[in-house]
């Protein structure tokens, strides 16, 4: 059996979307910024994509602009909100210590430039406290960036309230809300949202396209010079046949959203109750806050790669935060925020899973979960440890 | 990053998996908090390496390296063992991503630790110098 269940890094296309896009490459493969016909027919695309999804997400067309992705919204967001407000004499941004690396590092370069970072506690169960960051915004703070889910341990942030204490204080509030949109209900107005970064193809969309929503009245400086697309504030030629396929998977997200939620929610929660009942196991994060499609666990004296390597063979397509699938010698900085000892998170799985996904494949992998786990077990001299210990 | 058909086959199936309860040799490297622990056991006989098992903690391309070393250095005489370098090991694996190479030096030293440990016990005298890594574990 094979078993796609790592959507949180990337979906497939989906079938609406696909069917959207390929008039652009074949019929409407104009530029937008051409007065001819066929360069008309394409503006109109954008513009129609464009009012797809701020109806979606409850924001007006001006206030939506195209870029190649959640990085390039979150890095012009951010970059563009601190230098915007230090004109004002704001240096000070609040964000989380388990933000995206989009967000984290460029709030890094920005330190360089001498801004100056604080990092919230994201606690046990993975959320960000509202009081934490009203007490953590000053005088002189810039900017409030917090993410909308978390990408690894999929647990959902008060966004609402978040925005709340930052209008209260006057301050920007951008979320990166790649894991989010089109997955949960996202409403720009009621969760009182200045900016807001989202990613085409983790929601069964396109690659290399996203979006950054920017509150009308934000004078955010451009972070890509160029023409005058996107009103002057994004240049580049228009990717049409991608920003038809966002907006149109977008939609589809956003019409099927209640009835996948309870689809998806059934088999997470499968999917946790057949994992909690292996030897030394635990879910990360809180078990009510979380994305419907996230389940992550870690499992003790098992090296997550090697896990994850196995369960490919076993068709099973998953992820980790080991150090060895993060490509550095320490584990994912997600689940250290959240204090796991590093051993622990060592031994984490992701499985997001989508719509597609069927109860039987859940089935398949708690099937296949155990006889790994054991494996892997058997020929380590740290689980030999954890069990002596426990003795 | 992308491994050799060689390591998944020795990831997949690793030689030598298992523990030797009377080992003459016993060697332990690496650990937890790094995500690799790599333990080496060794039975000698006149000098020879007669049997060798491993445990191992750790990514696809520490087990498979371990799974190669002791394919290795079976059979050997202890001396040769000793000049098993990570380099080799690497090599035999038709080469390791650069963030893996670790895993390989791993290797090298959980055998030195178990020869090391075969000669303290049967208090055979050893220059330090063969127990010197050809590379330092960089955790």
């Amino acid at each position: 059996m094979k078993v796609y269940a790592d959507n949180a890094a990337t979906t497939k296309i989906s079938k609406t979307a696909l069917d959207a896009m390929m008039p652009c490459y074949t019929e409407i493969y104009g530029n937008p910024s051409s007065l001819h016909q066929v360069g008309q027919e394409a503006f109109h695309a954008v513009r129609d994509a464009r009012e797809m999804m701020a109806k979606c997400l409850n924001c007006d067309t001006d206030e939506l602009y195209f870029t190649s992705g959640g990085s390039e919204s979150d890095n012009w967001a951010i970059k563009g909100a601190a230098h915007l407000m230090a004109k004002k004499g704001k240096k000070h941004i609040i964000s989380s210590k388990f933000e995206h690396h989009a967000v984290l590092h460029t709030l890094n370069a920005l330190e360089k430039e001498g801004f100056e970072i604080t990092l919230l506690d994201v606690y046990e169960n993975g959320l960000v406290k509202v009081e934490d960051v009203k007490n953590a915004i000053r005088e002189d703070t810039a900017l409030v960036t917090v993410m909308y889910a978390n990408n690894e341990i999929g647990t959902v942030q008060p966004i609402r309230e978040i925005g709340a204490v930052c209008r209260e204080k006057g301050v920007l509030f951008h979320t990166d809300a790649v894991q989010a949109v089109g997955h949960i209900p996202v409403d720009v107005k009621a969760d009182n949202i200045d900016m807001m970064s989202l990613s085409g193809h983790k929601f069964h969309g396109p690659k290399g396209i996203g979006a950054l929503y920017c509150k009308k009245g934000i004078r955010l400086p451009n972070l890509i010079e160029g023409g005058a697309q996107e009103r002057n504030r994004r240049a580049g030629t228009e990717n049409v046949p991608a920003i038809v396929g966002m907006a149109a998977a977008l939609k589809e997200a956003c019409d099927n959203m209640e009835e996948n939620t309870k689809k998806l929610v059934a088999m997470r929660e499968q999917l946790i109750n057949g994992i909690l009942k292996i030897d030394a196991s635990r879910i990360n994060g809180d078990r009510d806050h979380r994305l419907p499609g996230n389940v992550s666990a870690c499992f003790e004296g098992v090296e997550g790669e090697s896990l994850l390597l196995y369960l490919d063979l076993a068709g099973i397509s998953a992820s980790s935060g080991s150090a060895c699938t993060s490509g550095s010698l320490d584990p994912s900085h997600v689940l250290l925020a959240i204090g796991l000892p590093h051993e622990v998170a060592h031994g984490s799985l992701r499985l997001s899973i989508c719509e597609e996904n069927t109860p039987e494949q859940m089935d398949y992998i708690i099937e296949q979960l155990p006889p790994i786990i054991n494996r892997l077990r058997d020929m380590s001299p740290l689980w030999e440890r954890i069990q002596n210990e426990r003795k | 990053m992308e491994y050799s058909e060689k390591v998944m086959e020795h990831f997949t199936h690793p030689h030598n998996v298992g523990k030797i309860d009377d080992a003459d040799g016993v060697g332990e490297v690496g650990n937890a908090k790094c995500g690799d622990i790599m333990k080496m056991y060794l039975k000698i006989d006149n000098g020879i390496i007669t049997d060798v098992k491993f445990n191992t903690y750790g990514c696809a391309s520490a087990i498979a390296t371990s799974s190669i070393a002791t394919d290795m250095i079976k059979g050997q005489p202890v001396s040769e063992a000793l000049k098993l370098t990570n380099k080799a090991v690497v090599e035999a694996l038709d080469g390791l991503p650069a963030v893996k190479i670790h895993c390989s030096v791993l290797a090298e030293q959980a055998i030195k630790a178990a020869v090391r440990d075969y000669y303290d016990k049967n208090g055979i005298e050893y220059d330090e110098a063969e127990f010197h890594f050809n590379e330092e574990h960089h955790h």
